[in-house]
C-alpha cells in the first residue's frame, strides 16, 4: 500500500516537471534550482565528470574535495571506483533504496558507461531526458551512437553524454616504414583495410619481429560494435558471426605467435607503449591516444611522436561517460541544465575540447576542430587524427546493445583466453563461458 | 527464610560469558542459521530486478552438485592444499626440532624466529600481487632466467596448470610455516627433556630420538596442525583470486570453493550461495570433531 502511494507521489513529481520543463533554456546555470532540492547527489566512479564540471559549468564554485556549490544547492560528489564492480553494486544499494531515502539524500545524478547502460536505462530510475526538458532541438548536434546506448527497450532516450569515443587503428611508424615501406596514414590504411590484409600483415610483422597487436583482446571491440544481433535473443545467448571470426582470427594470430593472450592494462599489454616492446598496432580513442600511451614518460614511442593512426578493418567505439537524471530528483531543473550545457553547448564543448583534449559529442565543434590544424595530436607525430574521428562517430551503431553486454563480453574474452592459449579446446571454452554466464545471470543458465 | 551463607560466585560465570555468547549469537550463529534458511529458496538479482526468493526445497544442492561444481571445485581445492601442506610439513618438523635441539644451541633463535614468520604478516593480496608482477610473461623471473640461458622464451607461468597452482601452494607454504614452525616447537618443549636425556645414554641416534620419541609424542599436536591447517586450506581464497584476477584460469583448475562462492555474489544469489556454504559448514563441523575427539582423547 505504502509503496503504492509513493509510487503515485513519484509519478505525479515526474508529470509536475514535465510542465516546468528545463525554463528559458538559460544561458547561465547560477540560481537556477527553482525545484526547491537543497542538494544535488552525484553518483560517479572518478574525478572525470567533476571536473567537467568544475571547469565548464558556470556558476559552480568547489567547495571541498567532495562538495560544490551552484547557487544555493550544494552538490554532492560520491565517487566509487569501478573496481571488482564496486561502483554498480554501490549505485544498486542506493538506486533501490531511492524510494524510501530523504529528499536530500535521493540520487539527483548518476553516471553510467556503455556495456552497462541499459542495465540502468530499461528501468525506470533513468529519467527519460524529455521530461527532464531536454528538446530535440537541443540534441541534434549529437552523435547517433551516443543516443543508441542511451535508448531504451521502448526507444525512450535516458541519458546523454558531452563525449564521443570513436577508435582508430594507432600504429608504430617506425614498424611501419621497416615493414610496409611507408608510414603514411592512407598507404598503412591498405595494409590493414579489411581483416584478411590484417592477418597478411600480421604475418610480415612477424618476420620482422613485432607482433601485431599487444593482445589478442585488443581488437575484441573492433568485432563486438559491429555484430549482427543481440548477445542474448528471447532468453537465449546467441554467439554472433563476428564474434566467431573474432575468435578464429586470435586463435590464428596466437598460434602463429602474432599476438599474446595477456590482459589490457596489464604490464604485458603496455610494454608496447615503447619500443622495446615491439608492438605494431593498438586500437583506440582519442583519450588512449592522449592519456594511457604514457605520453609523459621520456623512451615512450608516444613521447617521441612515433604513433600513426588509421582507420582500420571496421569502425568501433571504447569507453565515453553518459549522464542520468534520476527518478525522484528535486533538482530537475538543475539536472537538465547540467546536461544542456555539458552536452549540447558548443561553446562550451569546444573549450573542452581545447582544454581536456576530449572528443566531445557535438557534431559542428569537431568538424571545426577537424579543419584546424592546431587541434594535431603531438603523440602522433603532428597528425590531426579528428577527421577520422568524426567519420568513426558517424559509423558507429550501438543498435545492437543488450543489458547483459558487460558480463558477456569479459566472461567470453575470459574463456576464449584458454583456447587461444592451447589449454582448452573451442567447445570446452565455449562451455566454461555458458557456466560462467550462468552463475552471473541464473536466468540465462542452461 | 534462613540466608545461605556460602557466597554464591556462580553468577559471575555466567556474567563473564555474556560477551561471548552474544557476539557469537550476533555474529555466527544467526548468520549460519540465515544462510541455511537462505539455501532453501531461488533468490537472486538480475540486474535491478529481485528474482524470488521463492522455496525451491532442495534444488541449489542438487544444481551444485550435479553440474560438477562442487566436486570439482572441492578437487582443486584439495590438491594445492595437499601441494601446500606436505612440504609446509616437513620444512616445519626440521625447523623446529633445529630449534628446540639443545645440543645444537643454535645462535640469534629469536631473530630467525621472527624471519620466518614475517610472511604471514603480509597481506595475503599484497603477496599474491607481488607474485602476479614477478612471474608475468615479460616479468623479472622470465627475464632472469632468459639471460641465464635456462630457457629460450618466456615462460607463461600464468596459463599452465601446474604452475599456477603451484605458485598458489608454495606462497600459501610460504605464509604459513613459520606459524606451524611455533605450533609445533610448542609441542616439542613440552615434551619431557629426561626421555631425550634417557635416549641419548641409551645410544641412539638423533634420528632414532626423532622418529621414536619426538613424532608419536607430538601426535596430538601435529594432528591439530593438519585439521586446522585443512580447515583454512577449503577456505582458501586471497591468494588465487588476486594471482588468478578471479578467474581460476587455466580452465578453472584453480577455482577454490570460496572463489566460487564470490562468484554468486556479483547477483546475490543467496540461494545457490547459500547452498555451498552449507556445505562447508558440515565438512568443518565433521574436521572439527575430530580435533575435538584427539585432543580430549589422552592416553
Amino acid at each position: 500500500m505504502k509503496s503504492k502511494l509513493m509510487a503515485a507521489l513519484l509519478s505525479l513529481t515526474m508529470a509536475a516537471g514535465m510542465l516546468a520543463g528545463c525554463g528559458k533554456g538559460g544561458s547561465s546555470g547560477a540560481g537556477k534550482a527553482t525545484d526547491g532540492g537543497k542538494v544535488l547527489n552525484i553518483y560517479a566512479w572518478n574525478e572525470e565528470f567533476k571536473s567537467r564540471v568544475t571547469d565548464h559549468y558556470p556558476g559552480y564554485e568547489e567547495v571541498d574535495a567532495t562538495t560544490g556549490k551552484v547557487g544555493d544547492v550544494t552538490v554532492k560528489w560520491n565517487i566509487t571506483p569501478n573496481q571488482d564492480n564496486a561502483y554498480q553494486n554501490h549505485l544498486d544499494e542506493t538506486l533501490l533504496n531511492q524510494d524510501k531515502a530523504a529528499a536530500d539524500d535521493k540520487i539527483d545524478i548518476f553516471l553510467v558507461e556503455a556495456d552497462y547502460a541499459l542495465k540502468y536505462v530499461d528501468t525506470d530510475y533513468a529519467l527519460p531526458v524529455k521530461d527532464l526538458g531536454l528538446t530535440d532541438e537541443d540534441l541534434k548536434n549529437q552523435y547517433k551512437y551516443t543516443q543508441d546506448v542511451m535508448t531504451d527497450s521502448k526507444g525512450v532516450l535516458k541519458g546523454t553524454s558531452w563525449q564521443g569515443c570513436p577508435g582508430v587503428l594507432i600504429y608504430n611508424r617506425e614498424a611501419a616504414t621497416e615493414v610496409l615501406g611507408s608510414d603514411d596514414p592512407s598507404e598503412v590504411q591498405k595494409a590493414v583495410a579489411d581483416w584478411d590484409s590484417f592477418e597478411k600483415t600480421a604475418e610480415k610483422m612477424k618476420d620482422a619481429g613485432y607482433n601485431m597487436t599487444a593482445t589478442t583482446n585488443d581488437a575484441y571491440r573492433v568485432f563486438s560494435n559491429n555484430v549482427s544481433g543481440k548477445w542474448v535473443q528471447d532468453g537465449k545467448v546467441v554467439l554472433d558471426d563476428n564474434i566467431k571470426n573474432w575468435i578464429d582470427l586470435s586463435k590464428n594470430m596466437m598460434d602463429a605467435g602474432e599476438t599474446t593472450s595477456a590482459d589490457l592494462w596489464s604490464p604485458d599489454w603496455s610494454a608496447g607503449f615503447y619500443p622495446d616492446g615491439k608492438v605494431f598496432c593498438y586500437f583506440g580513442p582519442a583519450w588512449l591516444i592522449n592519456f594511457s600511451m604514457a605520453a609523459d614518460e621520456a623512451g615512450s614511442i608516444a613521447n617521441a611522436g612515433g604513433w600513426g593512426a588509421t582507420e582500420g578493418p571496421q569502425g568501433f567505439f571504447w569507453g565515453g561517460t553518459w549522464i542520468c537524471g534520476c527518478a525522484g530528483t528535486d533538482n530537475k531543473t538543475l539536472v537538465c541544465d547540467i546536461m544542456k550545457q555539458l552536452t549540447c553547448n558548443e561553446e562550451i564543448m569546444l573549450d573542452i575540447v581545447k582544454k581536456d583534449s576530449d572528443f566531445v559529442n557535438n557534431k559542428p565543434a569537431m568538424e571545426k576542430a577537424a579543419a584546424d590544424d592546431s587541434f594535431a595530436f603531438p603523440v602522433l607525430g603532428g597528425q590531426n587524427p579528428l577527421p577520422m574521428f568524426c567519420a568513426g562517430a558517424e559509423k558507429c551503431d550501438l543498435s545492437n546493445q543488450s543489458a547483459y553486454d558487460q558480463g558477456c563480453n569479459e566472461e567470453l574474452q575470459r574463456a576464449m583466453r584458454n583456447y587461444f592459449e592451447g589449454n582448452a579446446s573451442y567447445d570446452e571454452a565455449y562451455e566454461q563461458f555458458t557456466k560462467a554466464i550462468g552463475e552471473k545471470y541464473p536466468e540465462l543458465a542452461q | 527464610m534462613k540466608k545461605s551463607k556460602v557466597v554464591s560466585y556462580n553468577k559471575w560465570g555466567y556474567i563473564f560469558l555474556i560477551p561471548f555468547t552474544v557476539v557469537f549469537l550476533v555474529f555466527q550463529l544467526i548468520p549460519m542459521v540465515t544462510t541455511i534458511y537462505n539455501s532453501f529458496f531461488e533468490n537472486y538479482r538480475s540486474g535491478l530486478m529481485q528474482i524470488g526468493p521463492n522455496f525451491v526445497g532442495l534444488e541449489n544442492y542438487v544444481t551444485i552438485i550435479t553440474n560438477g561444481d562442487l566436486p570439482t571445485y572441492f578437487a582443486n581445492t584439495m590438491i594445492i592444499w595437499v601441494m601446500c601442506f606436505i612440504p609446509q610439513i616437513v620444512i616445519s618438523l626440521v625447523l623446529g626440532a633445529w630449534f628446540t635441539d639443545p645440543s645444537l644451541r643454535l645462535r640469534f633463535q629469536t631473530f630467525f624466529k621472527t624471519v620466518i614468520y614475517l610472511p604471514n604478516l603480509i597481506m595475503a593480496s599484497a603477496f599474491s600481487m607481488l607474485f602476479f608482477t614477478l612471474f608475468a610473461d615479460g616479468g623479472p623471473i622470465n627475464s632472469i632466467l632468459m639471460q641465464a640461458g635456462i630457457i629460450g622464451e618466456p615462460y607463461q607461468f600464468m596459463s599452465h596448470v601446474w604452475s599456477v597452482r603451484g605458485l598458489i601452494a608454495f606462497m600459501n607454504c610460504l605464509m604459513w610455516f613459520g606459524n606451524t614452525t611455533i605450533l609445533l616447537m610448542a609441542g616439542m618443549l613440552g615434551i619431557d627433556p629426561a626421555l631425550f636425556e634417557a635416549a641419548q645414554v641409551d645410544g641412539a641416534t638423533a634420528t632414532q630420538i626423532f622418529s621414536k620419541i619426538t613424532l608419536p609424542l607430538l601426535k596430538p599436536i601435529l594432528i591439530y596442525v593438519m585439521v586446522t591447517s585443512l580447515i583454512g586450506g577449503l577456505q582458501l581464497f586471497d591468494v588465487p583470486q588476486i594471482l588468478t584476477n578471479g578467474s581460476g584460469d587455466p580452465v578453472r583448475s584453480s577455482m577454490t570453493l570460496i572463489m566460487y562462492l564470490n562468484k554468486h555474489l556479483y547477483n546475490k544469489n543467496y540461494g545457490l550461495g547459500g547452498a555451498l556454504s552449507v556445505f562447508m559448514i558440515i565438512v568443518t563441523a565433521i574436521l572439527s570433531y575430530i580435533v575435538f575427539k584427539v585432543t580430549n582423547s589422552r592416553r
